[in-house]
């Protein structure tokens, strides 16, 4: 079949960003062509900031070079502008009269800055700040003249200010509103930004209208003069007052364009123009009345319009929400939302002004409806994240201002604030990545997301303990167009683009069965998935659907296949269960004589209160398990997504303060979960008395005994991130004890998210939700409590099973070769 | 050249899974693909020396268990950003059976 043509007129970062998302979805679909009217490859525009302060070249900013374009079998007319549009006979013509016919043109023309219409704005050495060549020209105009002005104090003009400052100019800026940024920062965060560029040197203007700019006697511009009368002199003049769509191609090929504030091509939810053979994305298009300027939206912008380019259909887009942050180096400005604050909206303020900090939220509600941070900006992006998502934020009121990291973080020395490292610590502290390497990589390949982090320098891509700060580093790195990730609407893994809760009511509704029908089903893109989505589909599956879906060992990681934890060394660890912690002289001389006989390196008691036979050979796992079978114990699942253990005190048994039974109540608990696996691994602790020796306050469920009952705690974790356990509710017994336990980790059974511990899902639920249902509501506790104990009974060891059939035990034995 | 020697069948081999084979050269992984394609490589990731027999296979690629490596079975290289490379002897079916070459 002969290629359809794809024409793109404009080769900025919206353009290709579309075409590298089309050439993932379909290779082949089209015949490209490309048309940019600067001479260059594709580069990243928010890094010219970075290159006029001098921190970086502009080879080191490309973002496509011209082997991307021959790699892929891209036409590339660099240096040619488009004039000319002519949708009768599908073609667009260029100023030296090249022609290129399309069947789909995608037009991403980008802006154009907006230039005073004062006099004197023509004159040599009045320029905005827009490409390379602005950029250019600003670097040369530092090397023989004095004297800067730049007029507007929004994002792009600071940021020049301090790059000329940089090299050596003395700078001043002129605004013609109040306070600096006065779009993205209230007044009290723009007065501590403007003082802190001040104490580097530059000067400010506010409240000044421009005039006129005059020249000097070789005709270049010499002085700025403003309405009120004065004046200061000026060789450079950078106008940074905002952006305009370009639209004048797409208005002379009649396509509908939005006029004044609404000025942009018009597009709908899948970026087409008003000609459905005509897409546009980036800086020229209007959507739903928004133009943005920002990089972030323009790249889900990009998104949806390739997979429609890829006739995949199934994309929209519904505008963004936008953030803003200030790359100026040293400084941590940030900003999102409704940030002012108005009617029927609250200020939460933390005003520290000698120590630099300022941070300001705004509630609406329930709900956060901004946030300004000024000197502390670690949890921009967790702030960004409740506003996005909506979140309530009803129960965490109290200590919202204190942010999502104020306890229990470890990894990183306790480090919060990335702007404040030097560039030789250790961010990542798993795969050993410095500060500077992940500022360096953001640099040179571009990079906007996390997700683009962890594949280029692997930090945050172990156990994401430092995945805040790697935010803040791409925050201070590429500003605004830094993305956060969207918890909520984040694809399972680069297999599909369907959420994990997507899945879940997919596999639900649809009474899917097995993983090949389920990527069926879905349409996911790789044939088989991948080592991230399999296990969490093969939970899903069998979660969904007990004793019903098939559980596909190919689709569990080693630890859940051998039924034992795999080693550094490739060997395995055997922790057989002791039932809430308790054992007995036979089990622990059965358990001596495993060791001795399979001369076990080492033995170790672990944090789960039992024991752990360290390095044992594969193939040794059947006759170990066989032989600890004999004493009647069982596997420990101290290797699964799975309940792990029931740690417990000495409790009423022995205790002179127990209060309750803790012993024999955590065996109960351990003998009822026994065999369920879960989206994480699940701990539970029960402790006879509120002394709480099983340290049950950091655990998924913690039972605490007291005199007329339990209390019973949830969501819990002593990972990470040490997370508190929240009171639940009381029981009186410990029939209660197992009934409101188990639902609530069926609940969490059939709502986490795969790899979403307790404490993540209900910090995403909440915690009044999960009360609603497992304590408020006894009919849907008594059912969830009931669908938990279906899905458990006839559970088998799975180390007997293993011992007992000849053909679980090829997975343990190898083959020969001469 | 080829010295080829009888290894097992086929049905040895679980589907999107391997079998680990002792030899004169060491271990050796021996993978199975969802298209019965088989392929076989040192077992010994090129990172750290996981054993890549024990990790996940999907399309031709396994996953290595210990730090998540993806690993080509084709060529035993790995996939960026990560580099370097498990060395991958001759595999091939006739039939039902499974042949080597070390």
């Amino acid at each position: 079949m002969k290629k359809q043509k794809l024409v793109m007129v404009g080769n900025g970062m919206a353009g290709c960003r579309t075409l590298e998302e089309l050439l993932k979805l379909a290779p082949d679909l089209y015949e490209i062509t490309v048309f940019g009217a600067e001479p260059h490859p594709n580069y990243n525009r928010i890094m010219l900031s970075p290159v006029l302060a001098g921190e970086t070249k502009f080879e080191d900013i490309i973002l496509n070079d011209l082997a991307w374009y021959r790699d892929n079998g891209i036409t590339l007319h660099a240096g040619k502008q488009v004039v000319k549009i002519d949708r009768k006979a599908r073609k667009v013509i260029a100023a030296d009269d090249t022609e290129a016919s399309y069947d789909r043109l995608l037009l991403a023309t980008g802006s154009s800055p907006f230039i005073l219409p004062v006099p004197g704005k023509d004159l040599p050495g009045v320029i905005a700040y827009r490409d390379i060549a602005d950029t250019e020209a600003m670097i040369e105009a530092a090397q023989h003249h004095s004297h800067a002005v730049v007029i507007g104090a929004g994002l792009l003009g600071l940021e020049a200010a301090n790059g000329l400052k940089l090299r050596g100019m003395d700078v001043t800026v002129v605004h013609l509103a109040g306070w600096i940024m006065e779009r993205q920062l209230d007044k009290t965060a723009a007065d501590l930004l403007q003082k802190s560029l001040e104490s580097k040197g530059l000067k400010f203007l506010l409240g000044k209208q421009t005039a006129e700019l005059v020249a000097g006697e070789s005709g270049r511009v010499a002085a700025i003069r403003f309405k009120d009368g004065g004046g200061i002199p000026a060789d450079l003049v950078v106008m940074a007052v905002g952006i305009l769509p370009n639209t004048a191609l797409a208005e002379s090929a009649g396509i509908h364009c939005g006029v004044g504030k609404m000025r942009g091509i018009v597009v709908d939810d899948t970026l087409q123009t008003y000609d459905p053979k005509i897409y546009a994305v980036g800086e020229c298009v209007v959507h739903r009345g928004i133009a943005y300027g920002l990089v972030a939206p323009l790249f889900e912008q990009a998104k949806v319009c390739a997979n429609h380019l890829a006739q995949m259909g199934i994309g929209r887009y519904s505008g963004s929400v936008t953030s803003t942050k200030l790359k100026v180096t040293g400084i941590d400005v940030f900003s999102a939302g409704n940030f002012m604050g108005g009617e029927g909206m609250e200020d939460i303020v933390l005003s520290d002004p000698s120590g630099g900090v300022y941070k300001k939220l705004v509630i609406q509600g329930d709900h956060l409806a901004g946030a300004v941070l000024y000197g502390d900006t670690a949890d921009g992006a967790w702030y960004f994240q409740l506003l996005k998502n909506q979140q309530s934020i009803a129960e965490i009121r109290d200590h919202l201002m204190f942010g999502s990291n104020h306890v229990g973080d470890v990894g990183h020395a306790g480090q919060v604030k990335a702007a404040t490292m030097p560039d030789s610590a250790e961010v990542c502290g798993c795969n050993g990545v410095c500060k500077g390497d992940i500022v360096r990589a953001i640099k040179t390949h571009g990079l906007f997301t996390v997700e683009d982090v962890r594949k280029h320098t692997k930090a945050s891509s172990s156990c994401g303990s430092c995945t805040g700060l790697v935010e803040q580093l791409l925050a201070s790195t590429v500003g605004g167009a830094y993305q956060p990730s969207d918890s909520k609407n984040k694809p399972v893994c680069g297999c599909t683009d369907h959420t994990h809760g997507e899945v879940r009511a997919a596999i639900r509704d649809q009474h899917l069965l097995n993983i090949p029908d389920t990527l069926r089903a879905l349409g996911w893109k790789t044939p088989n998935g991948c080592a991230t989505c399999r296990p969490a589909l093969n939970y899903y599956l069998i979660s969904s659907w007990p004793k019903e879906a098939e559980d596909d060992p190919q689709s569990r990681f080693i630890n859940e296949r051998a039924h034992a934890n795999i080693q550094k060394d490739g060997t395995f660890s055997v922790v057989p269960r002791m039932w809430g912690g308790l054992t007995t002289p036979n089990e622990l001389r059965v358990i001596a004589d495993v060791a001795e006989k399979y001369q076990v390196p080492t033995v170790k008691m672990t944090g789960g209160a039992r024991i752990d036979l360290l390095g044992i050979r594969k193939g040794d796992l059947p006759n170990v398990w066989e032989d600890l079978g004999k004493a009647g114990l069982v596997s420990g699942h101290a290797y699964g997504k799975s309940i792990r253990t029931v740690k417990t005190c000495v409790g009423a048994e022995h205790c002179r303060f127990g209060t309750q039974l803790s012993m024999s109540m955590g065996v109960k608990l351990e003998k009822m979960l026994f065999g369920m696996w879960a989206p994480h691994k699940v701990k539970l602790a029960v402790s006879g008395c509120p002394r709480n020796c099983a340290e049950a306050g950091i655990k998924d469920i913690g039972v605490i005994g007291v005199d007329s009952g339990y209390e019973l705690y949830i969501a819990g974790n002593g990972g990470i991130k040490t997370e508190i356990a929240m009171f639940m509710c009381k029981v009186s017994n410990d029939s209660e004890v197992l009934e409101y336990s188990g639902a609530f980790l069926q609940l969490y059974r059939e709502e986490a998210y795969y790899l979403e511990r307790t404490c993540h899902y209900v910090a995403r639920v909440g915690l009044d939700y999960v009360k609603k249902i497992v304590v408020e509501d006894a009919t849907r506790r008594t059912e969830l409590y009931e669908r938990l104990l279906y899905s458990l009974q006839d559970y088998e060891d799975p180390w007997a099973a293993a011992v007992a059939q000849p053909a679980a035990r090829r997975e343990f034995t190898t083959l020969e070769v001469a | 050249m080829n010295d080829w020697k009888q290894l097992c069948a086929l049905d040895d081999i679980p589907r999107l899974g391997s079998r680990v084979v002792k030899s004169p050269k060491g271990d050796i992984a021996v993978f199975r693909t969802a298209e019965d394609d088989i392929f076989a490589l040192h077992d010994k990731c090129p990172h750290k020396g996981g054993p890549l027999s024990q990790g996940m296979v999907a399309g031709k690629v396994v996953t290595c268990p210990m730090h998540s490596w993806k690993i080509q079975l084709e060529s035993g290289e790995a996939i960026a950003p990560d580099v370097g490379c498990a060395h991958s002897f001759a595999v091939k079916l006739e039939g039902e059976t499974v042949w080597i070459s070390l």
